[in-house]
């Protein structure tokens, strides 16, 4: 805010809508403090993990039981440690753990999320109620949702009372798998829900009524239609959904625990070895979990064409975003 | 669904097609408040049911109690210091996010720039990093240098997710305000930066209460950065304060306790979600981020 204008009143009076002189430089000073924020919270970290990865932590513990000082570099020893040492059985685990819990968990919710948009989308009567019920999920803390889904879980709580059987939901097994999954379910389908219905909102009626007429049934038109048309918006959403599921720590730990097989991901199993000061073999686990989302991401980018920048891109020929005109032609081909 | 068997004469309303659509609608409204809303209420007659009749499944609490309650605020647990610690952590998160970010947001809303789509790649791009690999290098680093269970080594991490989430949000909301205004604010003699403060700031500043809110809801949710670089009971944030409950008799989970701080925790978000819901569901839907 304390940032004005380095230019003077003269120069900016004269910029009009296009204005390109000098932009580019007062660009740079507004967009210096989050970049210079990011640099240090996101940039430093990320490289420093790197370089952390190839250091192994001294002898340990001197003896007088004091941290001996002193990391000696190991070159890639920690990540083929991770690979193929004695404990690569914790990290394919912790890493199949976590594709697992992405795939389900993301086909789920996108498929709850969509089912619930149309709900919305069609309701007239208690919407507003809809509305305010699907954000309470987002709303709960994580670890909240955890505990109380933990409550819901034990032994003699409701889950099984509702069921009729006697299910150890949080002691290791699948079940405990299943536990997380309904879980994260539970919290974020609702929020992939009001996503789409953005999307679905701004499908013109027509569409739909002009389909009717040429005599397309419902599911018809909603894979026809509906589907592609909110295709950009559901895949924003997906991706979002995919990367924080990779990077999944809360939930397991709060509701199945810490050093749980079933349960454990790649997050987890980090965290663990930081907290036993191990450092180096920590930030290996990370990197390669950072490797991991990245290539998710950018696969998920190239291969589905998710767009993220979506309305905010800067077309080169004009400045107002681009008119809706693809999904709608898209749809009219259909509809033709 | 039932299309096949009518095809639906136009304009005729009433047909038995419509009806059961608009059955399906009701039913499915129904089901997507109770799926929302059930483990929710869940908590909250937990919360309210006696210690004595803790595990009863019964869906009213036979005898309403508040022992839960008093038990959160008992002088060992701590909770009231780490309500008060998730607050500042929250409250200065969302601040120095909002200074930052705002004005970023106007330049990447309001001026055109060589690499602007870049740019904003890079932010979103950092709000997907994994947190663990940030965390792992600052512990370290907040270890050495004396910062571990510091409220800064709290906020400083968590602005690596709430500030390219605030950026983005607002980004969204600047473009939506005609450019009109401030061209005519600096014809009329604003500078660029006059025109900004105001111009833009009052009239953003609902996408800017918005952003506020959304911010300080991931910031007060946050969970393993506070649990990594506090281990003192007094800086713990309430998220971490919960986790680590312990019953009054040893092994037990206090479930009781639990849901009774997990309400305390998460009904004053609840409140303000449903106060504010239209500007948020605006808030997500235009950021499109967690």
């Amino acid at each position: 805010m304390t940032t004005t204008t380095t230019a003077g009143p003269a120069a900016a009076r004269r910029r009009r809508r296009g204005d390109v002189q000098g932009s580019g430089r007062l660009a740079a000073t507004l967009l210096s403090p989050t970049f210079i924020v990011l640099a240090l919270v996101v940039g430093y970290p990320v490289i420093s993990a790197f370089r952390e990865s190839l250091y192994q932590r001294g002898q340990g513990l001197d003896a007088q039981g004091f941290v001996v000082q002193g990391d000696k570099f190991v070159g890639l020893r920690n990540y083929t440690d991770i690979f193929t040492g004695p404990n690569s059985d914790a990290f394919w685990n912790a890493f199949w753990n976590t594709t697992f819990f992405t795939v389900v968990t993301v086909v789920l919710e996108t498929v709850l999320g969509v089912a619930m948009a149309l709900v919305m989308h069609r309701a007239f009567r208690g919407r507003g109620l809809v509305r305010a019920s699907i954000l309470v999920p987002w709303a709960i803390p994580t670890v909240v949702s955890g505990l109380l889904w933990r409550w819901v879980f034990q032994a003699d709580g409701v889950a099984n009372a509702i069921i009729g059987k006697q299910v150890l939901w949080t002691t290791e097994g699948f079940h405990a798998k299943l536990a997380v999954i309904i879980a994260d379910t539970w919290k974020t389908a609702p929020f992939v829900g009001l996503l789409v219905l953005a999307g679905l909102q701004v499908i013109p009626r027509e569409v739909h009524e002009a389909a009717r007429v040429d005599g397309a049934g419902a599911w018809h038109s909603f894979w026809r239609i509906t589907l592609p048309m909110v295709k950009p918006v559901l895949l924003v959403a997906v991706l979002f959904r995919l990367l924080d599921v990779l990077r999944m720590f809360d939930l397991p730990a709060v509701l199945i625990g810490l050093h749980k097989d079933s349960v454990e991901t790649l997050t987890m199993i980090a965290y663990d070895e930081a907290t036993n000061l191990r450092y180096g073999p920590a930030a290996a686990y990370a990197t390669i979990l950072f490797v991991y989302v990245a290539v998710v991401a950018y696969t998920f980018v190239k291969l589905l064409g998710a767009d993220i920048i979506g309305d905010m891109r800067q077309t080169r020929a004009s400045r107002p975003a681009r008119p809706k005109r693809k999904p709608l032609a898209a749809a009219r081909e259909v509809a033709a | 669904m039932t299309a096949a068997v009518t095809p639906a004469p136009r304009r005729r309303p009433g047909t038995w097609r419509r009806t059961t659509g608009r059955v399906l609608t009701h039913v499915g409204v129904v089901v997507v408040v109770l799926y929302c809303l059930a483990p929710f209420y869940w908590m909250v007659v937990s919360a309210f049911r006696r210690p004595d009749d803790q595990f009863d499944n019964a869906p009213l609490p036979s005898q309403w109690s508040v022992r839960n309650f008093s038990a959160v605020f008992k002088p060992g647990v701590g909770f009231g210091r780490a309500l008060l610690n998730s607050v500042v952590v929250a409250g200065f998160t969302t601040a120095i996010t909002l200074i930052v970010g705002t004005v970023t947001a106007y330049a990447l809303a309001r001026l055109r720039f060589r690499f602007k789509n870049a740019v904003l790649g890079m932010v979103i791009a950092t709000s997907m990093f994994p947190g663990i690999s940030l965390i792992i290098p600052l512990l370290k680093l907040f270890s050495d240098i004396g910062w571990i269970n510091t409220y800064q080594a709290m906020i400083l991490p968590t602005l690596s997710f709430a500030l390219p989430l605030a950026v983005w949000n607002l980004t969204a909301f600047f473009r939506q305000m005609p450019f009109e205004l401030e061209q005519a604010a600096m014809v009329d003699g604003c500078t660029r930066g006059e025109a900004f403060r105001k111009i833009i700031i009052p009239l953003a500043a609902p996408g800017v209460f918005t952003t506020a809110i959304l911010t300080f809801i991931a910031a007060w949710n946050e969970f393993i950065i506070a649990l990594s670089m506090v281990n003192k009971k007094e800086m713990q944030t309430a998220t971490v304060s919960i986790s680590k409950f312990t019953g009054a008799y040893g092994f037990d989970q206090p479930f009781g306790t639990q849901m009774a701080a997990g309400v305390i925790v998460t009904v004053p978000l609840v409140i303000i979600v449903l106060i504010f819901q239209r500007r948020i569901i605006a808030g997500l839907s235009a950021g499109g981020v967690k």
